[in-house]
């Protein structure tokens, strides 16, 4: 006997004649909620002190045509570098009149800063929910140092429940990797003290767009 | 500041009356209560149809490209990953230039989703995320209680988990991976195999032991209990440290494997209070302790001695003369001083301890002198 039907006949001895009334492809097709906390406040407002709270920087922006400006901005004020890969559909943004040299190809090594945008904003935590994909290439919001987010601020949901309502209504089917970023990399494993960038960027701006506008 | 302790229970009475701070209490109060009872509900549920979650998991993982192994141990483990291991190398000969960093990367999975054949990764790090990207290969090592149906039952379950393990609202990153990379993507690994490993589990279900099987790793318990806090991780001897690895590695390795760990817990009870799937912890040790009386593991003195103390507690007069000489002698033992510093077999306990003498009288003569009277 495989270890497989070994393992499935244990497990189905222990559960008995009484588990056998469970529907498990009932309840996968309910997917009922646990509790959720219902928003204190306007969810705007909640997503960007929670993740103000969890150490990302956020900034406001009215248009996405103000984004350049506000990126370059941020970093220009941190002195770090004005070049940066980006995911292609942000690519078409005016970047070269704010000063950012910006490029959507597969991200390098020596890539110190990457743009991204972002299918959900969660506001109970804070949290970015970023699809991998062709146009939206997942080392983007990895390799970097620092980590720009453009996010529409219709994108913002309450919970990650909302957040997988939404994914679930925009595509058929899981893509590869569904990464969910709250603020910049850490660690607490080196003498419980923690320290911010360990094997993700150091640090994360995120860019709250009004209006997609023009 | 003021202090004003003295006036305790007037203030006391005033919070207890001032409906505000008890609606702000009992909203704190009843969101981990509420979490709580949700996430050990939705552990329960997916261990009670285990094998059918399971299936459908393999199922979902497999239509998405991904390779499901299952491992009845670590020996069927460490073939598997040696396997998977061999066709990296075979093909790294071919393609060596191409690829410069890791060609496999190793992880375990906080859970796997039976809806959508997903693994789950919880880091802070970043660590999970790099080596479940970069590398063509991607293995995840894990057990099979750790498969839940859907994505709402993991959504509630990370509510908790964070929080319980480090204070954390969330981790900083929680990756949700399906299958292989795409075949227009440029990121992601080219094989995704997934090990489920049995390694014991499946033989907890149906028992006192199964609400352990409800275990999300946060080490909460651990955290809080005061023997960890005294002696740290490395005692418990295995990979699960605290009060959570007393249960778990007499239960996966042997109860004859682990005769102390049972015992390393003063049965406070904090670890069953903090734990965020409701695990009787205390009730599982006990449970254990009992299992090593049954089983014959304790050691020859302790069994010796318990023999002869419940032989005569089942023979009440003889018991109670014992008990009477016993208390005689010792008073006698103690002296002037009224305390005992040493007692035969019993050097370690003393080392640090005086032991009062008895009164003399034993305690079922001053309840029957207190009844005559």
């Amino acid at each position: 006997m495989s270890a497989r039907e070994a393992i499935l006949a244990r497990i189905a001895r222990a559960r008995g004649v009484a588990g056998a009334a469970v529907d498990a492809d009932d309840l996968i097709r309910r997917h009922p909620r646990g509790p959720t906390a219902p928003p204190d406040e306007d969810l705007v407002q909640w997503f960007c002190s929670q993740a103000a709270h969890l150490a990302s920087d956020v900034a406001r922006a009215a248009t996405l045509a103000e984004v350049p400006e506000q990126a370059a901005r941020y970093l220009r004020e941190r002195q770090l570098p004005m070049q940066a890969v980006c995911w292609p559909g942000l690519a078409a943004l005016d970047w070269r009149t704010a000063g950012i040299a910006a490029a959507a190809r597969p991200v390098r090594n020596t890539d110190l800063v990457g743009i991204t945008g972002a299918c959900a904003a969660i506001a109970e935590t804070g949290t970015l929910m970023l699809l991998s994909g062709l146009d939206t290439p997942a080392t983007v919001s990895l390799l970097p140092e620092t980590h720009i987010a453009v996010v529409e601020q219709a994108r913002i949901v309450a919970t990650m429940e909302d957040a997988w309502d939404r994914l679930r209504a925009e595509h058929s089917a899981l893509p590869r990797a569904v990464t969910f970023v709250s603020g910049p990399s850490r660690t607490a494993d080196v003498e419980q003290t923690v320290t911010l960038g360990a094997h993700g960027p150091y640090r994360v701006l995120i860019l709250v767009v009004e209006a997609p506008g023009r | 500041m003021q202090v004003t302790a003295l006036h305790f229970q007037r203030t006391a009475a005033a919070s207890l009356h001032d409906a505000q701070l008890q609606r702000a209490l009992a909203r704190l109060q009843t969101k981990f209560v509420d979490a709580r009872a949700a996430a050990t509900e939705i552990r329960d549920r997916a261990l009670r149809a285990l094998d059918r979650h399971l299936l459908r998991f393999e199922r979902e993982a497999t239509a998405r490209g991904t390779v499901v192994h299952w491992a009845e141990s670590a020996e069927d483990v460490k073939r598997i990953v040696a396997e998977i291991a061999d066709l990296c190398r075979e093909a790294r000969e071919v393609l060596r230039p191409r690829f410069l960093a890791a060609d496999l990367g190793i992880t375990g999975a906080n859970f796997l989703v039976a809806e959508t054949g997903s693994v789950v990764l919880v880091t802070n790090e970043g660590n999970g995320r790099l080596c479940t990207t970069l590398p063509r290969v991607h293995v995840a090592l894990t057990g099979i209680e750790k498969v839940v149906p859907t994505l709402e039952d993991v959504t509630t379950l990370l509510r908790l988990l964070p929080r319980a393990a480090t204070g954390q609202s969330i981790t900083n990153y929680v990756s949700v991976l399906t299958g292989t990379k795409g075949a227009d993507e440029s990121d992601g690994p080219d094989h995704f195999h997934i090990i489920l490993l049995d390694n014991g589990r499946s033989g907890l279900l149906g028992t006192e032991l199964q609400p352990m099987l409800r275990c999300i790793r946060c080490g909460a318990c651990m955290n809080h209990c005061p023997v960890y806090q005294s002696i740290g991780g490395h005692p418990y001897g295995w990979v699960y440290p605290g009060p959570m690895g007393s249960v778990l590695t007499p239960a996966f390795m042997g109860l004859e494997n682990a005769l102390d760990l049972p015992h390393a817990s003063t049965l406070c009870g904090a670890c069953a209070a903090v734990c965020p799937v409701s695990i009787p912890l205390p009730d599982l040790l006990r449970h254990l302790r009992h299992r090593q009386v049954e089983r014959h593991l304790r050691p020859r003195p302790e069994r010796i001695g318990l023999w002869i103390w419940s032989w005569l507690a089942q023979r009440p007069a003889l018991y109670a003369m014992a008990a009477r000489s016993a208390a005689r002698l010792l008073r006698i033992l103690a002296g002037r001083k009224h305390r005992l510093l040493h007692l035969p077999g019993a050097s370690g306990w003393m080392r640090a301890r005086d032991l009062p003498a008895p009164a003399g009288r034993t305690f079922r003569d001053l309840y029957r002198t207190g009844r005559r009277a």
